[in-house]
């Protein structure tokens, strides 16, 4: 009998893996596995462009509740068919390029962007068995694809020919090579732990339980820090609130894509949340246990769904930091990335190093513990010196 | 402590998030088409044309004097004065306008005109659904279309408009008994308030 019910739950965890099998079997063996390369990439493709169709109204809506409003409900049932509605405007909508801008890189920046984007859930373990390619170097590979997608928001940026555009490119590189340092050196702990730079191998390694608790790297000191870093990180990378400077609308008119109208500015739209839930789903695969299930006797969920809960619940986080913090000036957003993250990075990396090599366990996670809001605290002090806040003077505006 | 303020900011708009869907107050949206928020009466939006009666041609107080045309900041009032006269609610004879049109798009919604109408003839209107899908015709009102009764004056603004009739009918008694002194004949009366030479009544307020 429980043998029978493990067998079902199996099953169904391996459903998708199964059916993929099963289509491919048909074709001869010599293109099989073209074709099921094919298959992922179309469900990949499906699965996570309509997770951002329903992220839009999610986010539209939870932010109108944390203003006190309703936020769309008139498109079809509670507004839900919102996106719909946004993407047949954006279809229909004139495309418009400037008459100075260079025109085949204003028209690749954005395609290369959504590319660039996708190209990184290809690493991604959205299930047991349900990854596109196993690599090896598999983080490497993420991190290289999530750099192309900064070159794809200069190429944007330049090619315009507006300096709001290039201003705003121009932020966007800056924020996102000083935050690509935090969010490497944040992901190396998790990477020291497990050994390995494959995706996969990493979820395998904090698959196992004790008590009914999992081995999740973000329940240990330096894996917390690890996460939160990482989780900054990645919002910067993101280009999301607060660190939304590079398409400040109340002060660059949306950044880099100022000068894109119609389906490209959409693009940049979905290329925007598809790079964000990468990030998160990286953050999830390093930190958060990957697919596996929170306690040990929820096993009996399948892989994915605890994959997309633990997305819908980062987004949910993201969409929630949006509500409610103001954007940062670009100083502030220096200073946070290259004196506040970075020391805390290179400290949490000793840390973990440290977890791995002190054998007795209360004494690793006094001494980790303390290795974490120790730094946190000195560092929060040394960045909140600067903050007075003061009176401000004008030199020529009075 | 860093960190401490954001924690704080959370807390506050997680607040906002779940208070919204259980406290009325907080949502203080009125889903317009659906719901409208009660009208406040000193609400103005765009000059009408007061009749009295049911005729709306022939109980038009406006007799075409054209004073609102000549204040009327914008220039957006074009009055023509009629070549003949005709009986007035009262039985006086009256110019009146052939012509009065008032271009929405131009309206500033000033008031000036009602300020300085002395006739109590043009008074300001509520109503804000405007939108046409001519910009030529659809804007430039004649003057049916802006011809209202009293009634409906009445309803937009009670406490204005009875003050108004109040003023009428005091002068129509003066001019009444002014009439009776001077030719011992009396004007038969109209129902309701009419306007007679009203002299003075210049302003409403």
């Amino acid at each position: 009998m429980i043998l029978s019910a493990n067998t079902t739950a199996q099953a169904t965890d391996q459903i998708f893996v199964s059916v993929e099998h099963w289509l491919v079997s048909h074709v001869p063996s010599a293109i099989q596995p073209l074709v099921a390369d094919i298959i992922s990439v179309v469900a990949l493709l499906a699965v996570f462009a309509s997770l951002f169709a329903v992220t839009t109204v999610l986010e539209r809506k939870g932010l109108g509740r944390i203003q006190n409003r309703y936020g769309p409900n008139r498109v079809g049932p509670f507004g839900f068919l919102q996106p719909l509605a946004d993407g047949i405007k954006s279809l229909t909508k004139e495309d418009i390029v400037p008459l100075a801008a260079d025109r085949t890189v204003h028209f690749l920046a954005p395609i290369v962007l959504v590319l660039a984007a996708f190209t990184m859930y290809a690493v991604l373990p959205v299930g047991h068995n349900m990854v596109l390619a196993n690599l090896d170097a598999g983080l490497l590979f993420f991190f290289a694809a999530s750099s192309v997608m900064e070159m794809c928001i200069f190429m944007a940026g330049w090619s315009s020919r507006n300096k709001y555009s290039l201003l705003g490119a121009m932020r966007a590189i800056a924020q996102m090579i000083s935050y690509e340092v935090p969010l490497i050196l944040a992901s190396i702990t998790a990477v020291m732990a497990a050994g390995s730079l494959s995706t996969a191998t990493i979820v395998e390694k904090q698959s196992g339980f004790t008590g009914i608790l999992p081995h999740w790297f973000i329940l240990t000191p330096w894996g917390f820090a690890g996460f939160v870093l990482f989780m900054i990180a990645a919002t910067a990378e993101s280009n999301r609130s607060p660190f939304d400077l590079p398409e400040g609308e109340s002060e660059i008119i949306s950044g880099y894509f100022t000068e894109y109208s119609g389906f490209k500015f959409a693009l940049f739209f979905l290329g925007e949340y598809i790079g964000m839930f990468a990030m998160s789903g990286l953050g999830i695969t390093l930190f958060l246990g990957g697919w596996g299930a929170p306690l040990s006797f929820l096993t009996w969920v399948p892989s994915y769904i605890w994959f997309f809960a633990k997305l819908l619940f980062l987004i949910a986080m993201f969409i929630w930091i949006r509500g409610t913090l103001p954007r940062l000036r670009m100083d502030q957003l220096m200073n946070f990335a290259w004196k506040f993250m970075l020391p805390l990075a290179l400290i949490n990396l000793i840390t973990a190093g440290l977890w791995r090599f002190i054998p007795n366990d209360a004494l690793r996670w006094i001494i980790c513990c303390l290795m974490v809001v120790i730094p946190y605290v000195l560092l929060g002090r040394g960045m909140a010196k600067g903050w007075k806040l003061e009176k401000r003077t004008y030199r020529f505006a009075e | 402590m860093l960190g401490t303020g954001i924690a704080k900011g959370l807390v506050e708009t997680a607040r906002n998030f779940f208070g919204s869907y259980v406290s009325r107050d907080r949502l203080t949206t009125v889903e317009y088409p659906e719901e409208r928020a009660p009208q406040i009466e000193a609400s103005r939006n765009f000059p009408f044309l007061v009749y009295d009666g049911d005729d709306w041609a022939a109980g038009l107080r406006c007799v075409a004097c054209q004073i609102c045309e000549k204040e009327c900041p914008p220039k957006c009032i074009f009055i023509e004065k009629s070549k003949d006269k005709k009986l007035d609610a009262v039985g006086k004879p009256q110019f009146y306008p052939t012509v009065f049109n008032i271009d929405v798009s131009v309206c500033m919604s000033c008031q000036i005109c009602v300020e300085v109408c002395p006739f109590e003839a043009i008074k300001m209107d509520t109503d804000f659904e405007l939108s046409t899908d001519n910009r030529f015709s659809g804007l430039l009102w004649d003057r049916h279309r802006l011809a209202k009764p009293n009634t409906y004056y009445h309803e937009i603004h009670p406490t204005e408009a009875a003050e108004v009739d109040a003023r009428l009918a005091e002068e129509k008694a003066k001019a009444d008994a002014k009439a009776k002194a001077a030719e011992a004949k009396p004007v038969p009366a109209a129902a309701g308030a009419t306007p007679s030479t009203g002299h003075g009544a210049s302003s409403v307020e």
